[in-house]
């Protein structure tokens, strides 16, 4: 399943997002940041009590179902007086979840949390980013191994000089792409498929910001 | 114009380059001083491009510079920072002012440098900047559109022959000869004998291979080498040997191995020529030279 790979920010940068909000009513979510420890029911409890302890008022605090999905009626009936009451609302989850939220609620409406990628548990705990979107997939003379997202300069050639025993030369912990695609397609017995040289790339695929239709639709 | 360095490469003697680096600042002094020192010594001078991702004085600039006092520059061009509009332009500059050697390189990642928090581009690779320089030298820029004035380029890439696993390497080192490298600088090399069997497979190719010679200056500087840099393998007796020096001789060690290294290569007639890299101090190149009796 897709999900949002999140971390918090710093606390520094909350203080100062939140300068001038003396009411706060937290939002948190039951999908990805409940799995990342990032917004969920612990989380934003926790959230509250450093508020509280900071010297902020905490008006309420809820953690949605799916907060990528417009709220339902029935929970916004729920907390409305504690959301109206509320100088901001603090949504502890993914720039899905507190868009979706700030187009919603006519309220000033502030991230908790940076959404680093879009991702997959790959085992548990652990989350790996396998697609960018880029528009132009590659994937297919690759062994099913994206090197837009999994190769940290994008190469879609094959290895730069940094590959280093299987690793990448930003971090020993991070997979080379381009060896891991070599011993896939020396398993598949598709090597050819590495050596098809790829002039310069489209970038030009669907300018951001994106958008499309059903052609019903349009 | 056929540059000096091509001539040279195609004259069948043994070619020697070496690596100046510009600034971090205006101050040309210490580059104007190496470059004095090595233009007439050997048949071209790389001018490295943010080396490390570290932001520096433009090596468009170093070149130019080279140029200026007489020497052949070796543009070297990574991909890191600029795309491809920015990297045709800088081709076409370099063309109108007599800098006709390219080293097509992809660029060190970012974080590894002092702007940790700047925006990579890499909107070409290596094998697709070669093939740019070939595209502008028909005549066409990569949005196809015709140009007014041609350049012409030495054009070439470098090859990790201790990569591991080296397959992958030698895949994307065919693809630069396929998009059209002229010659090849490779990373240091310091185990001969695992270059010489390299040198077996890429002998099939017609392209020029400059083996890289890195200065070893101290048993931790290359012990620091074989730890964080990739493809670079000093094998231990040399950090020995290196280690076994009295106390303030570790870099006329140094200085004698890379000689010794050359003078086999050249005995040994192993590749067309060598890439000097006395990083950080470029004036031992002339030392390292005279080890190898290359003195010119």
């Amino acid at each position: 399943m897709i999900r949002s790979i999140t971390i918090q920010k710093s606390m520094d940068k909350l203080e100062r997002l939140l300068e001038g909000s003396a009411r706060i009513f937290i939002i948190g979510c039951g999908t990805c940041v409940t799995l990342t420890h990032t917004g969920g029911e612990t989380e934003t409890a926790a959230m509250a009590d450093n508020l509280t302890k900071n010297g902020k008022l905490v008006t309420g605090r809820i953690v949605t179902p799916v907060a990528c999905d417009n709220l339902s009626s029935e929970m916004l009936v729920s907390c409305q007086g504690q959301i109206r009451q509320a100088d901001c609302l603090l949504v502890m989850t993914c720039a899905f979840g507190v868009q979706t939220i700030a187009r919603q609620l006519m309220k000033l409406t502030i991230p908790a949390l940076d959404t680093i990628f879009i991702g997959k548990e790959t085992s548990v705990g652990r989350f790996d980013e396998i697609c960018i979107q880029c528009g132009d997939c590659f994937i297919g003379e690759t062994g099913g191994i994206c090197p837009v997202t999994a190769c940290h300069k994008g190469l879609v050639n094959g290895p730069c000089g940094g590959t280093n025993k299987g690793k990448c030369e930003i971090d020993m912990n991070k997979d080379c792409a381009w060896t891991s695609i070599y011993k896939r397609l020396m398993d598949l017995e598709h090597l050819d498929s590495m050596r098809k040289f790829h002039p310069p790339r489209s970038y030009h695929t669907e300018p951001k910001p994106g958008k499309w239709s059903l052609a019903s639709i349009a | 114009m056929v540059s000096s360095f091509k001539e040279a490469l195609e004259s069948g003697k043994f070619v020697v380059t070496c690596e100046v680096a510009p600034p971090k600042g205006t101050n040309l002094n210490t580059m104007k001083h190496h470059i004095e020192l090595l233009k007439d010594r050997v048949d071209a001078m790389n001018v490295t491009d943010h080396q490390s991702s570290v932001m520096r004085f433009p090596s468009l600039g170093g070149a130019l510079l080279v140029k200026e006092m007489g020497g052949e520059p070796i543009l070297q061009m990574t991909c890191r920072d600029r795309n491809r509009l920015a990297m045709q332009a800088d081709l076409l500059f370099a063309s109108s002012r007599g800098i006709s050697n390219v080293l097509c390189l992809t660029g060190d990642a970012i974080v590894l440098g002092d702007h940790k928090q700047a925006k990579a581009v890499f909107d070409l690779d290596s094998s697709q900047l070669l093939y740019t320089v070939r595209q502008l030298e028909k005549g066409k820029d990569l949005g196809g559109n015709d140009l007014d004035g041609v350049p012409s380029f030495c054009a070439g890439a470098i090859v990790t022959p201790e990569a591991d696993p080296l397959e992958p390497q030698l895949i994307k080192f065919e693809k630069k000869i396929e998009a059209g490298a002229d010659f090849i600088q490779t990373q240091a090399v310091y185990d001969l004998d695992r270059f010489k069997s390299f040198m077996t497979y890429a002998r099939q190719f017609q392209v020029k291979i400059l083996a890289g010679i890195i200065l070893l200056t101290s048993a931790p500087m290359a012990r620091f080498m074989n730890n964080n840099i990739a493809g670079v393998n000093v094998p231990q007796d040399l950090i020995d040997e290196l280690a076994s020096a009295p106390k303030g001789k570790a870099l006329a060690k140094g200085i004698e191995i890379a000689g010794r290294m050359i003078r086999r290569i050249q005995d040994e007639n192993m590749c067309d020529g060598v890439h000097i890299m006395a990083i950080g101090k470029e004036e031992k190149t002339v030392d390292i030279m005279a080890a190898a009796g290359l003195e010119r």
